[in-house]
């Protein structure tokens, strides 16, 4: 069993690396756009905002492995052909977009209105507003909820070995191939995505720990 | 009086089908304190908020020092843009009821926010006048402390002072002392005591009775979203003429008794 283990590690080397590189792409990615478009959620206009609604839920309402499918074999019918890689990235991002802008229209509403009129009384600007009181309160709401959306992320980034990116899973399934032990690959498997998560998790209670500090209230 | 720095002509509010504020003129003049009292419903708030442009009205017209305050031009409709209201803003202080201090930021913190972001006050210069401030309000020792960590009348204290220490042209208080326990309003009145004695022009919302007798200089009744009496506290207070205020002023002090 461990021997199995010892002798597929090398060959999952890629692999791993390709799964950072999508995780780390669909986070940054979902967490930029879903700012934006929670942001304009929570403060913009009703036209603003319905369509913003209608993405998040669409996005989250979508099986991740349709949104796949969908991106990666639906777009080059539009003339739109995207890697597997990408076209993975893509799907991914759009999903996690929807939840993130959730999770930060959540944040942000759930800062006291008297909060925002304190801040225009001082003649803040919307951005200055934003930059000073409401996000530096908002972040200690968004933090927990988003770290979950992270591994979250790591986790279903294993769904892009359906469409042939060499990922983590991938890589697996491929010394499987090879050797026919399934038992101590996968349990190899999760034992990396665990200790993947597990870091994360440590990581979201230690930023957790620090803003409650600076924001108690 | 010299001439008005607040003017409201013919102010009207609605929420829906309920009109909060029906016409309201009401005109305040460089260092006066103008103290509005009224049943809670009459439009006391609204009218605080109106002139902070924080909500929209139906009608009329607001001027600070000649400028129009939250629309391009009287009856224009048209809203300033946020870039124009955040100015405008910036030369009227507003205390809350609530305090609503920011709570991840320390009593200096949150009197130096304005100062550095809006003002362009440079980091030294604007930390030095928050200390001023604070000191002037007696939390030379809670300079450190956050929201969190300061009493009622201590967290309104701060309150004030970052309002003040914006050198605003008009300060608006909205019932500043309704969410204080009993003995923690005088050292909050005492500090507005203070500032009126120096000549800051106040438009005041409170129940705090002996306090409009004794600082305001003129008083108004406010009464189903129009004003229904005006003149000198002496006469308003010590000789109601409706009926309305008559019965207010017993509730009032049947309360504080």
């Amino acid at each position: 069993m461990i021997e199995a283990m010892i002798y597929a590690l090398p060959f999952l080397g890629q692999g791993f690396l390709v799964t950072l590189a999508v995780s780390g792409l669909v986070v940054a990615g979902s967490l930029v756009l879903g700012l934006v478009l929670g942001t304009a959620l929570a403060f913009g206009p009703v036209w603003l905002g319905l369509p913003i609604r209608a993405f998040a839920d669409t996005a989250r309402a979508i099986p991740l492995i349709v949104l796949i499918f969908t991106v990666y074999y639906g777009l080059p019918a539009l003339g739109v052909n995207l890697s597997p890689f990408w076209a993975a990235v893509a799907a991914l991002t759009l999903f996690k977009t929807g939840h993130v802008i959730e999770i930060v229209r959540g944040a942000i509403t759930s800062i006291a209105a008297g909060q925002m009129e304190a801040a225009k009384a001082i003649g803040l600007s919307f951005v200055d507003r934003l930059r000073y009181v409401i996000f530096p309160q908002a972040v200690r709401r968004f933090l927990p909820p988003w770290i979950n959306s992270v591994t979250d992320s790591v986790k279903g980034s294993a769904l892009v070995s359906l469409v042939g990116v060499v990922d983590l899973m991938m890589a697996i399934q491929q010394v499987i191939g090879r050797t026919y032990q399934p038992m101590p690959l996968y349990l190899l498997g999760a034992i990396i995505y665990i200790a993947v998560n597990a870091s994360l998790s440590v990581t979201s209670r230690r930023l957790e720990a620090r803003f409650a500090r600076v924001v108690a209230s | 009086m010299s001439e008005p720095v607040l003017s409201i002509r013919g102010l009207t509010k609605r929420f829906g089908t309920t009109t909060v504020l029906d016409g309201v003129d009401l005109d305040v003049a460089r260092g006066e304190v103008l103290v509005v009292i009224g049943a809670s419903g009459s439009g006391k708030t609204t009218l605080l908020r109106c002139v902070n442009a924080l909500v929209p009205y139906d009608a009329g017209s607001i001027t600070l020092d000649g400028v129009e305050v939250g629309y391009t031009a009287p009856g224009s409709g048209v809203r300033r843009s946020d870039r124009a209201l955040s100015a405008i803003r910036a030369d009227i202080g507003m205390v809350f009821q609530m305090f609503n201090l920011f709570p991840h930021l320390s009593a200096r913190d949150n009197v130096a926010l304005g100062l550095k972001v809006t003002r362009g006050m440079a980091k030294r210069e604007a930390v030095a006048r928050a200390e001023h401030w604070l000191a002037r309000v007696g939390l030379a020792d809670r300079m450190d402390h956050l929201p969190s960590q300061l009493s009622g009348g201590q967290q309104q204290r701060v309150g004030i002072a970052r309002a003040v220490a914006m050198e605003p042209k008009l300060l608006l208080l909205d019932e500043i002392t309704s969410a204080l326990d009993p003995e923690l309003v005088g050292e909050v009145l005492d500090v507005v005591r203070g500032l009126a004695a120096e000549g800051m022009t106040m438009l005041m919302v409170t129940h705090e009775m002996s306090f409009a007798r004794d600082a305001g200089h003129r008083v108004v009744f406010m009464d189903q979203g129009r004003i229904a009496e005006e003149g000198v506290p002496k006469e308003v207070l010590g000789n109601p003429r409706s009926e309305r205020l008559q019965r207010f002023l017993r509730r009032i002090e049947l309360r504080t008794e």
